[in-house]
């Protein structure tokens, strides 16, 4: 039978190899047969308290037990919600507003943290939950009920209006992705991730779902060692890890530093990258430090379920050149739609949309913004079609690859993540004393630059910034103007802002 | 000393790089931080700082920086 359940991955590999280490980090471990246990403990101990096609918050510090409570959350017929432990309280409260919770699953540190939010809902905890017992009938019954377009996540995204957006996927995206996915990737059993990406983000969906798949082992890699080049290769060494799949900053940060000079990946043969563009200088680096290792771009935004565009690097590329975002994967289709919503023509730039099962189910309670951009495909005009529109603009190459070009409006890519500038704004010009503020993206140096008029000196800012923002939508620097230029029309003039800016730096 | 509290001010106005020695452990800085220190630190003080100095001892505060650029400097 066709598989429609995320879960019957892990029940099909859990008996398989029962004691193989699934999800591990450098102080601890647990195995198939763990991880089965406990998430089937966690969906009874939610089931039974009367959980039951809701979202459940997972906060808690990341953490091998984390991806289990994801699970226990689908066993219960639940979609899990996870949140940044490191997220402040004002952005966690926007998010609880939209979701309304009555479930949140925490551990030690975050329970503490939940007291200080307005939440009246209950709060469980992992330990607790795991030392309940199993309830194979009611998991066997929910199971039956379930269909493979219920929602099983919902992960929250920078909204330009200053009010994140939650993006809710099924059991059948999730599943058509990594089984495409896993294609391209060749992962198997013998496949150990090293995990960069937060597990709140559906980037980890790679690593955490090919694992329970094949039976391959996760380790999630601590923060801290991004910062440090050496130290990270070495931990890629210390457990054998040979597939990564991380965003590019985490990657150069490894060749600028030279890093490989001093220690090489010993086992590393896989290497998945995407989110921004890989200069060429640095990517080569990691060519020629890796010659036989297979480098693969990867492109998706989190409204088609992860990934949905790939490119296997089989050539070399001139530093002026971009690698390209290449094809989609097998059952999804790419609709390069000019502004009249006709097919662009050969050559030329349209906006990327999404046809196919990858398309998310939408923006949880929010139909303004998802009518927005989850539209009827406007090629077809027979029946309901949902398409996704990126906001990305692409281009066709000569050799018929898919090239991204730019974006439509103020959303960039930061250290990986996607930020809304307009949400920055947003929450600068809440703060008293603001008159006007506006930002720019510095795409060379990857600087957020805010400029701002008001009685607000820097250093204030950014302690206000802390406790409204997560920490990579925080400015990286910041000047205060005597007045904000402006355009003929009264808005603010980001043109000349950044031209100002690109003088000044060129100076 | 001072062109080096000047880049740290830059990236975070809000804190006292004077007495803070905890800027690693406290998760002052992150990861963008460390690349545009030592970005910035090349061009100030004409020294790459290699790799296998890239270590948290080495950032924790700005004078351990600062004793890691003399070092650097002086084995020139």
């Amino acid at each position: 039978m066709q598989q429609t359940n995320v879960l019957e991955y892990l029940e099909r590999t859990a008996p398989r190899v029962p004691d193989k280490l699934a999800y591990a980090n450098e102080n601890m471990g647990l195995t198939f047969s763990e991880v089965y246990r406990d998430a089937r403990a966690i969906g009874s101990f939610l089931s039974r308290r009367g959980h039951y096609r809701e979202p459940v918050v997972v906060f808690m510090q990341k953490h091998p037990k984390m991806v289990v409570s994801f699970y226990g959350v689908i066993y219960s017929g639940c979609y899990y919600v996870p949140i940044d432990e490191e997220m402040p309280k004002h952005r966690i409260e926007l998010i609880f507003q939209n979701l309304n919770p009555k479930a949140i699953i925490c551990d030690d540190v975050t329970k503490e943290m939940v007291k200080e939010f307005h939440y009246q809902g209950e709060i469980y905890l992992y330990e607790e939950m795991t030392a309940e017992p199993a309830d194979d009938e009611k998991l066997a019954e929910i199971r039956r009920n379930a269909l493979d377009v219920d929602p099983i996540y919902i992960v929250f995204t920078s909204g330009s209006t200053g009010v994140p957006k939650g993006v809710v996927a099924c059991h059948r995206s999730v599943i058509d992705y990594i089984d495409n996915l896993a294609d391209v990737l060749e992962f198997d059993e013998n496949s150990i991730f090293g995990n960069q990406t937060p597990l709140y983000f559906d980037a980890c969906l790679k690593e955490l779902y090919s694992t329970m798949k094949f039976g391959g082992t996760t380790y999630l890699i601590p923060k801290n060692l991004f910062m440090f080049p050496v130290k990270l290769v070495e931990f890629l060494n210390e457990y054998k890890i040979n597939t990564v799949c991380w965003v590019v900053s985490a990657l150069t940060m490894i060749s600028a530093f030279k890093a490989f000079d001093k220690v090489k990946p010993q086992y590393l043969h896989t290497i998945a990258f995407g989110s921004e563009v890989f200069p060429i200088k640095q990517f080569n680096i990691w060519r020629e430090a890796l010659p036989d290792a297979k480098f693969v771009n990867l492109y998706g935004p989190t409204e088609g379920t992860g990934m949905c565009c790939y490119y296997k690097v089989d050539r070399e590329f001139a530093l002026d050149e971009t690698i390209p975002i290449g094809q989609p994967f097998h059952n999804t289709e790419i609709l390069l739609l000019d502004e009249n919503n006709k097919p662009a023509k050969p050559g030329g730039p349209g906006e990327i949309c999404i046809r196919g099962t990858s398309v998310t189910l939408g923006y949880y309670h929010n139909p303004e913004k998802t009518r927005e951009s989850f539209v009827q495909n406007p090629l077809n005009d027979a029946y309901p079609e949902i398409i996704y529109r990126t906001g990305d603009l692409a281009k066709y190459n000569e050799r018929g690859e898919l090239c991204f070009l730019s974006r439509k409006d103020y959303q960039i890519k930061h250290m990986g993540h996607r930020i809304e500038l307009g949400e920055i704004e947003v929450v600068v010009n809440m703060k008293d004393g603001i008159k006007s503020a506006c930002c720019i993206f510095d795409d060379d140096k990857k600087k957020i630059v805010l400029y701002y008029v008001g009685e607000v000196s820097p250093a204030d800012m950014v302690r206000y910034l802390k406790e409204k923002l997560p920490r990579y939508m925080i400015p990286n620097s910041m000047e205060v103007l005597e007045t904000m230029p402006l355009t003929p029309n009264g808005k603010i003039n980001r043109v000349l802002l950044k031209q100002n800016y690109m003088n000044k730096k060129e100076k | 000393m001072e062109a080096l509290l000047n880049i740290l001010k830059e990236l975070h106005p809000e804190v006292d790089f004077e007495t803070c020695d905890t800027l690693i452990d406290d998760k002052i800085l992150d990861s963008f931080d460390i690349i545009s220190i030592i970005t910035s630190v090349n061009t100030e003080y004409d020294v790459a700082i290699p790799a296998e100095e890239i270590i948290p001892e080495n950032f924790n505060s700005a004078e351990a920086l600062y004793d890691l650029i003399e070092r650097l400097q002086d084995e020139d």
